[in-house]
């Protein structure tokens, strides 16, 4: 048993952010260790491996492997139904798998869970709070459970709701209802942020605040995993990103490693009249840094890697082939181009 | 400061949640009162009825007056039967041959039974009779006997029974619809605290309830309470426990308020019909009598009924402490086997 203290706890002292005034030690600062593996459990914040779960006749995650490393953003990005919440409600303790490993900041759930909880914080995806409680109320009702973070209105601050704090939650927006379920994972002052799919169902300027908040807790040094499905979203608030589909993580990195992994920098699209000559596209795909030609609802899509000259070219072509032109689009390659090339199919297909 | 303890915390949410919800303070405070006094009114203790009654002829007329309990009208024949079928009067007093009387009246008729009673002892008199043993009455009118009297400790009894069964049903399954259960459980609260928080905020509810529907009973209406307040107030904290047990058992599992509401009402209905809220539960054959007994319903009543009116003992009230208490322990040991945490 190795004993670790707040600051020190992962070796490098990513987490020695701590708040002026925090500079008390927290009351679970021993970390059990099993021989061979400290060395290892020092470095990630989170170790999954081999995870397996199946719900009746559904395999949810199929033999998944993760490693979050201490004070990053980690995001899984995958479609409905591609296993994220359920990972990460595994994760979370709130689920049990069928079989694999699940570690914790060193811990695991069977040995010590209690200590596990005061040191996470946690939103759900659906999770209504009651509409007849005030911010204020609900904020320290979740305060009420740890033993340790700052005071009720302080984390209401945090989250711009000070306003709102006498406002029944029923009378909240669904932004400021998330930034406020968003206060209740952050009063404990949590090593670990669990956000599933934080600003499904917000407008575009909800959406833009929470991030803007969440960024504000990234620079704090806290560790974070959130789900989410929509690509601008990860490439924004991750570090690294692992790509989930039928239970399986497919791809993962940093989103720029991942874009340039699989695609070129650039995307073009293009559609052609449906009268004149039908269209060769071999003599397209031959073109000079175009690559992966392909026919999708009667258009089609490459990747291209130096749009400048690419795109005279593909002009030049279809010229000679006496084809007309009716739309030309071309966008800077994103995570939803990587799923698709790894997929086929687009993350909100249903 | 943060020294804020979570039970209190989440007591102090339920009583919240409660107090903000108009509806409930209506049903919980507001109706039992209501009823008591609709109830109370319309069975209130009147002077004992008049007794119409019809006379074909001026003296049997003049003889029945000499009888206050009855209200004597003189018609003829035809007429008086006429208002004998419609009711209107209970009993027709004509002449017969040689002196003698004949009364027409309905013999199902209590009323009518009592009238051919009451008029045959006045036309005696009337007639010189005398009666050889004295009597003397002495009226019995004090509380205690009332049907507000008996009713009262039964509508205390539903009303523990509804609000803690609804109380724990309703507060449960809506949270776990919500999914708000699942987020407690993703924080370190102690899941006792949880559901020691329903039943803290029911027994300081449970105080001001119980206050509220007997202070009315006993200032409006004089309703008695002669046993001892202690065993009262015990009683109705058992029977409020056990009524919350079995709302958890049927929160145990339900995932719908509708599906909650249904199990609800099968569960409190048998018990609303049986257990003599409105009338003694002893109307029933008496091979129900062992089953309705068993009831916790029953118990209880029986128990508030007879401290409330006989002043009856917590040693004589063993047998009600006995089944309420089983029906705590069994219903919360199951529930909680059954309990879905999400």
């Amino acid at each position: 048993m190795i004993v670790l203290s707040g600051a020190v706890r992962y070796g490098a002292g990513l987490l020695s952010y701590r708040k002026p005034q925090g500079d008390a030690v927290k009351p679970q600062t021993v970390l059990r260790h099993t021989g061979a593996m400290s060395s290892n459990a020092t470095k990630a914040a989170l170790r999954v491996r081999q995870l397996r779960k199946t719900y009746k006749d559904v395999v949810a995650v199929n033999g998944l492997d993760l490693e979050v490393r201490p004070g990053e953003c980690f995001g899984l990005l995958g479609p409905n139904g591609a296993g994220k919440t359920t990972t990460i409600e595994i994760c979370e303790g709130l689920t049990t798998a069928d079989s694999g490993e699940v570690e914790v900041l060193g811990l695991t759930w069977a040995a010590d869970a209690k200590a596990l909880r005061q040191r996470l914080g946690i939103q759900l995806q659906e999770t209504q709070l009651s509409d007849k409680l005030t911010v204020l109320e609900t904020v320290k009702l979740f305060r009420s459970f740890f033993h340790q973070g700052p005071e009720a209105m302080e984390v209401i601050a945090l989250v711009q709701l000070e306003e709102k704090a006498n406002s029944r939650v029923g009378n909240l927006s669904g932004g400021q209802k998330q930034r406020l379920a968003l206060a209740c994972a952050l009063v404990g002052e949590p090593d670990f942020l669990f956000l599933d799919e934080p600003t499904t169902g917000l407008d575009p300027q909800a959406r833009r605040q929470l991030w803007e908040l969440i960024e504000k807790f990234k620079l704090s040094g806290r560790t974070i995993l959130l789900t989410t499905h929509y690509m601008d979203e990860a490439e924004r608030l991750c570090e690294r990103v692992a790509i989930m589909d039928h239970g399986k993580v497919i791809a993962l990195g940093t989103p720029r490693e991942l874009i340039a992994s699989v695609c070129a920098e650039h995307m073009v699209e293009f559609s052609t009249g449906t009268h004149g000559h039908a269209l060769d596209l071999s003599a397209v795909s031959a073109i000079d840094g175009i690559r992966d030609v392909q026919r999708e609802n009667g258009s089609v899509r490459m990747q291209v890697t130096a749009l400048h000259r690419a795109v005279p070219a593909l002009l030049a072509e279809l010229g000679r082939q006496s084809v007309p032109l009716t739309e030309l689009r071309t966008h800077s390659a994103t995570l939803e181009d990587v799923f698709v090339t790894l997929t086929g199919r687009h993350l909100r297909d249903e | 400061m943060n020294s804020s303890h979570p039970l209190l915390q989440l007591t102090l949410v339920r009583f919240r949640e409660f107090v903000r919800e108009p509806e409930a303070l209506f049903w919980v405070f507001g109706f039992p009162i209501i009823l008591a006094a609709g109830l109370g009114i319309a069975f209130r203790n009147r002077p004992a009825d008049v007794l119409p009654v019809a006379a074909a002829t001026p003296q049997l007329s003049a003889s029945l007056r000499a009888e206050k309990l009855l209200d004597v009208q003189q018609l003829p024949v035809a007429d008086a039967e006429r208002e004998l079928r419609n009711g209107k009067v209970v009993l027709v007093a004509e002449p017969g041959q040689n002196g003698a009387v004949t009364y027409r009246y309905d013999d199902t008729n209590p009323d009518g039974r009592s009238a051919r009673m009451l008029a045959d002892r006045a036309i005696e008199r009337a007639a010189g009779r005398q009666d050889p043993v004295a009597s003397k009455d002495t009226i019995m009118r004090e509380p205690g006997s009332r049907y507000i009297d008996f009713l009262v400790p039964g509508l205390l009894g539903m009303n523990l029974m509804g609000s803690a069964v609804w109380g724990m049903a309703f507060g449960i399954v809506d949270a776990r619809r919500k999914k708000l259960i699942k987020r407690l459980m993703a924080t370190p609260m102690p899941r006792e605290y949880y559901l020691l928080s329903f039943v803290l905020s029911r027994l300081a509810l449970l105080v001001v309830e119980v206050g509220a529907v007997l202070g009315f009973a006993v200032l409006v209406f004089q309703v008695p309470v002669y046993g001892s307040l202690v065993a009262l107030g015990f009683f109705c904290v058992l029977a409020s426990m056990s009524f919350c047990a079995l709302g958890l058992l049927i929160a145990s599992r339900v995932q719908t308020i509708e599906a909650a509401s249904g199990m609800t009402n099968a569960v409190m209905m048998p018990m609303w019909i049986c257990s003599g809220v409105f009338f003694s539960a002893q109307r029933f054959p008496n091979v129900m009598q062992p089953l309705i007994k068993a009831l916790p319903l029953t118990a209880a009543i029986d128990a508030l009924r007879s401290n409330m009116l006989q002043g009856a003992s917590l040693a004589q009230l063993a047998p009600e402490t006995g089944i309420l208490t089983a029906w705590l322990v069994v219903c919360f040991f199951v529930a909680l086997r059954l309990f879905r945490w999400r």
